[in-house]
C-alpha cells in the first residue's frame, strides 16, 4: 500500500512536469542572450509555442513589433522564410513594413513573405493555417485593435497546430487588453531610452519587457534589453561587452548570408 | 425616314405574318396590332452569342465569333467524334432547339464560305462547291455600290462571277472583291481567330447522365487533376496555372482558375486549391440541371524535372512552404501575399516594391548593406504618404526640439542627422537641374519616453519659404 502511495507521487511529478513544459531539451528552446531573462526562462523561449506580445502603452506599438522581429530572427536558420501576416488595419495604423529597416535589424528581405489580409477574420483563418506549417520556424502575426474573434478557442487552436507542426507564433496583440488565452509566455513591451552614442545620437534598439504571464512559472519580472544587430542577439545593457553564448545556428564573427546578399 | 425605329430582326412567328427585317416599327404595328417589339440590345446580343461561344468549346477548342449573330467552329479532326459532320450538326442542332435558337448551319472547307453558306443559300445543291457557285453575289458582302454594280453587269451568281477574268474584276470592283471571290471559292483562306487560345494539357470527362451533386463533381476534378498530372509528367512539365470548366447542360460554363508559385502535378495540391477557391466564391457552384462536361485545363506551364524527395527533408520542407504561399494566395488573392523586392533608387519610399510572390524572383538589385556596429538608420515601419507633423525647433534649419504627432507631442531627447537626401533631379521630365525637387533633411530623433522615429523637413530654407515637417518612419 504505501508503495503504491509512493509510484503514485512518482507519477503525478512526472505528470506536473510534463504539463509544465520542463521537459522541453534545450534545443527546443531559444536564447534571448540576455542572461538574466534566459535563466528565467530555463534557457530562452519555447520553439512551437505561441507567445503574446502585448504594447504597454499606446505609441509601444513599433516596439512590440520590433522586439517580435528580432526574437523571430534568433529563431529562424538560414534561407528558412519568416512569415508576417498582417492586416490593412496594420497598415494603415503602422506603416508599411520597410525593408532596408529589417536589413537594420539585421534580417533579410529575401527571406520574408508578407502575407496580408483585408479583416481580421481572414488574417486568424490564414494564420492557423500557416500555424499547421511544419516547413515554418516563425510566424508573425499582427493584429491590432481588441479583435473580439480571437477568443480563447482560437487561441487554443493556434497553441495546438503551433505544438504539433514545431511553428514558434508570435501574436502581436496592439491596442488591446490582455484576456484569457492559450499563449506559452505573454509579454509587455515598450519603448527604453537608448544609450546615447557620441554627439548624443540614439543608439541601438533598446526595450523594457515585463513577463505578464507564463505557463507553469513565476511571472511580473522585468527586464531592459538591448539588441545587437550584427551579433543578432540580445544583450545587457549595463554589461556591454560581456561574455554572451554563442548565437545558435550561426558563425559568430561574420555573417556569410548577409554578406552574400 | 431616318429617325424611324425599324425591325432588326423578327422571329419565326413574325415572318410567318410576314414581317421582315428593316420595316419600320409604325408600319410593322400596322400589319400586326399584336406586335411584341422588344428594344435592341446590342451588348446583351454580344453577351448572348459569346456565351454560346464558351459552351461550343465543347465540339472544338477553335472557336471564333462571326459578329453580330455567327459562330465559327473550326472541326477539322473533331467531327468524328460525334459520327461525322452529320451526327455532329444534328446535336448543336437539339441543344440549340434546347435554347430555342434558330441556327442555320453549313460546313465548307474555308471560314467565309461557310459564312455564305449559312447565311445566303437558297437552293439545295448535290455538293459544297456547287452550293457556293449558286450563291448570289451579295454573299461577297461587298458595299452595297460594288453589289449593285455586279447586279448591273449581269453577274448575279458567284458561278457567273467565277467564270470572269480575274484581272478584270480586280480593274473594275477593286482587289478586295477578288480576295472575297477566292476566300469563297476555297482558294485561298484567312484563319479564324479562336476565342480562346488552344491549351497544351487537357483533361475532361463527359458525362450521359448530367452530374447534378456538387461533392461529385469536385471528385471527379480530384480525377482529372490526376490525369493531367500524368499528361504532365509525360512532358516533364509541371503546371502553373489550372483552370476547371464545369459545363451546365443549359450552356452555362463555370470557370474556376488557381496558380501555383512553383509548377506542380500534384493533383492533391490542385485540388487543396481549387476547395480554397470554390470556398471564396461569393455565390457557391450552382449544378442547375447538372453538368454534363467537366474540363481541367493547364493552360501554363513549367518545365519540371521528376524529382526525389531528400533523406533530410529539406526539399520536402520548401515545397510546404511553397504550398502554404500558394493556398493563402488563393484565398487572400494574389496581390496580397507579397515578398520585397529592391529597387535602385535612394528615395526611401521607393527603395522597395511589394510584388505578388507568385510573380516575383528575389531582388535583381542588391539590399545595402548596415556597417556593422551602426545602430539602424533605417525604420522597421514606413509611412506612404509620410505624416505631417508640427515642429518646434530651436533654430529654424536645425533639429526639432518637439513635435506633434497624432494628437501627441513628444520631446526630443537625441538625435542625429540632417541626414540630407536630395530628389532625383535626373529623373525630371524637363530635365531642369535647377528646378530639382525639394531636398528632404532627415533625423533620427528619440523622445523621453525612449521611442525612435524618423522625422524629415521637406525642403531646405533656401528652397522654399517655409519647409513642413513630415513623420516618415517608426524604429524598433
Amino acid at each position: 500500500m504505501r508503495e503504491s502511495v509512493d509510484s503514485l507521487a512518482v507519477i503525478r511529478r512526472n505528470l506536473a512536469s510534463i504539463a509544465s513544459g520542463r521537459l522541453l531539451s534545450a534545443n527546443k528552446r531559444v536564447a534571448t542572450g540576455h542572461l538574466a531573462l534566459d535563466a528565467a526562462l530555463d534557457g530562452g523561449l519555447a520553439r512551437g509555442r505561441v507567445h503574446e506580445l502585448f504594447a504597454a502603452e499606446p505609441g509601444d506599438e513599433p516596439s512590440a513589433i520590433g522586439f517580435a522581429a528580432m526574437i523571430a530572427l534568433r529563431m529562424i536558420g538560414r534561407d528558412l522564410p519568416i512569415f508576417w501576416l498582417r492586416s490593412d488595419e496594420a497598415c494603415r495604423r503602422g506603416g508599411q513594413l520597410h525593408a532596408p529597416g529589417l536589413i537594420e535589424l539585421g534580417g533579410d528581405p529575401d527571406a520574408l513573405v508578407l502575407g496580408q489580409a483585408a479583416d481580421t477574420r481572414a488574417l486568424l483563418k490564414s494564420a492557423s493555417d500557416a500555424a499547421r506549417c511544419p516547413g515554418l520556424k516563425a510566424l508573425i502575426v499582427e493584429c491590432w485593435g481588441k479583435c473580439p474573434e480571437l477568443d480563447l478557442t482560437v487561441s487554443r487552436r493556434l497553441a495546438l497546430a503551433a505544438e504539433k507542426s514545431g511553428v514558434t507564433l508570435f501574436l502581436l496583440r496592439l491596442e488591446a487588453e490582455p484576456l484569457p488565452s492559450a499563449a506559452d509566455t505573454r509579454w509587455s513591451v515598450s519603448a527604453a531610452p537608448s544609450i546615447p552614442l557620441e554627439a548624443d545620437a540614439p543608439g541601438p534598439p533598446m526595450f523594457e519587457i515585463e513577463l505578464l504571464r507564463r505557463r507553469s512559472g513565476p511571472s511580473g519580472m522585468r527586464w531592459r534589453l538591448e539588441w545587437d544587430r550584427d551579433q543578432i542577439i540580445f544583450r545587457e545593457p549595463a554589461h556591454i561587452g560581456a561574455v554572451v553564448p554563442l548565437p545558435a545556428g550561426r558563425p559568430v564573427a561574420a555573417d556569410p548570408w548577409r554578406l552574400s546578399a | 425616314m431616318k429617325g424611324a425605329l425599324r425591325l432588326v430582326a423578327v422571329d419565326q412567328a413574325a415572318r410567318s405574318l410576314g414581317l421582315e427585317q428593316g420595316i419600320t416599327l409604325a408600319d410593322a404595328r400596322t400589319r400586326v396590332p399584336m406586335l411584341e417589339a422588344v428594344e435592341h440590345d446590342e451588348a446583351a446580343d454580344r453577351a448572348w452569342i459569346e456565351r454560346l461561344a464558351d459552351g461550343c468549346i465543347r465540339y472544338t477548342p477553335l472557336v471564333a465569333l462571326d459578329p453580330p449573330d455567327g459562330l465559327i467552329l473550326d472541326v477539322t479532326g473533331c467531327a468524328h467524334l460525334f459520327d461525322g459532320e452529320a451526327g455532329l450538326a444534328a446535336d448543336i442542332e437539339a441543344r440549340m432547339a434546347a435554347l430555342k435558337m434558330t441556327v442555320r448551319l453549313a460546313f465548307a472547307d474555308t471560314p467565309r464560305a461557310a459564312h455564305g453558306l449559312a447565311r445566303y443559300r437558297a437552293f439545295v445543291a448535290r455538293d459544297e462547291a456547287t452550293a457556293i457557285r449558286k450563291l448570289p453575289v451579295a454573299a461577297l458582302e461587298l458595299d452595297p455600290e460594288a453589289t449593285q454594280g455586279l447586279l448591273r453587269a449581269g453577274l448575279k451568281t458567284i458561278g457567273e462571277l467565277a467564270r470572269r477574268p480575274m484581272a478584270g474584276i480586280a480593274a473594275r470592283f477593286g482587289a478586295h472583291t477578288v480576295t472575297a471571290l477566292r476566300e469563297l471559292l476555297g482558294e485561298a483562306s484567312r484563319p479564324i481567330e479562336p476565342r480562346i487560345p488552344a491549351v497544351p494539357v487537357l483533361a475532361e470527362r463527359r458525362f450521359a447522365e448530367p452530374v447534378a451533386r456538387t461533392e461529385y463533381a469536385i471528385a471527379v476534378l480530384g480525377e482529372l487533376a490526376a490525369e493531367a498530372g500524368w499528361l504532365l509528367e509525360q512532358r516533364h512539365e509541371g503546371g502553373r496555372r489550372f483552370e476547371a470548366c464545369f459545363f451546365r447542360s443549359d450552356g452555362l460554363v463555370q470557370p474556376l482558375m488557381i496558380e501555383t508559385s512553383q509548377p506542380t502535378r500534384n493533383p492533391e495540391l490542385v485540388i487543396r486549391l481549387m476547395n480554397e477557391r470554390i470556398e471564396g466564391l461569393s455565390d457557391p457552384i450552382d449544378p442547375g440541371f447538372g453538368f454534363d462536361l467537366i474540363r481541367l485545363s493547364v493552360p501554363l506551364t513549367e518545365p519540371l524535372a521528376v524529382t526525389q524527395l531528400r533523406l533530410e527533408g529539406g526539399a520536402a520542407k520548401e515545397a510546404q512552404v511553397t504550398e502554404l504561399i500558394d493556398r493563402l494566395s488563393t484565398r487572400l488573392g494574389r496581390s496580397r501575399v507579397r515578398r520585397l523586392v529592391a529597387q535602385d533608387t535612394h528615395i526611401p519610399e521607393q527603395m522597395q516594391l511589394a510584388l505578388p510572390f507568385a510573380e516575383a524572383a528575389p531582388s535583381a538589385a542588391a539590399w545595402t548593406v548596415s556597417a556593422p556596429g551602426e545602430p539602424p538608420l533605417r525604420p522597421l515601419h514606413l509611412f506612404d504618404p509620410p505624416q505631417p507633423i508640427e515642429v518646434m525647433a530651436s533654430v529654424p534649419d536645425g533639429p526639432p526640439h518637439r513635435f506633434r504627432w497624432r494628437r501627441k507631442f513628444h520631446e526630443v531627447r537625441r538625435f542625429e542627422g540632417p541626414e540630407r537626401i536630395a530628389s532625383e533631379w535626373w529623373k525630371r521630365k524637363d530635365g531642369a537641374v535647377d528646378h530639382a525637387g525639394l531636398t528632404r533633411d532627415y533625423y533620427r530623433v528619440e523622445d523621453a519616453r525612449g521611442r525612435r522615429f524618423w522625422v524629415f523637413r521637406h525642403g531646405l530654407f533656401d528652397e522654399k519659404p517655409n519647409p513642413k515637417w513630415y513623420l516618415h518612419g517608426l524604429f524598433a
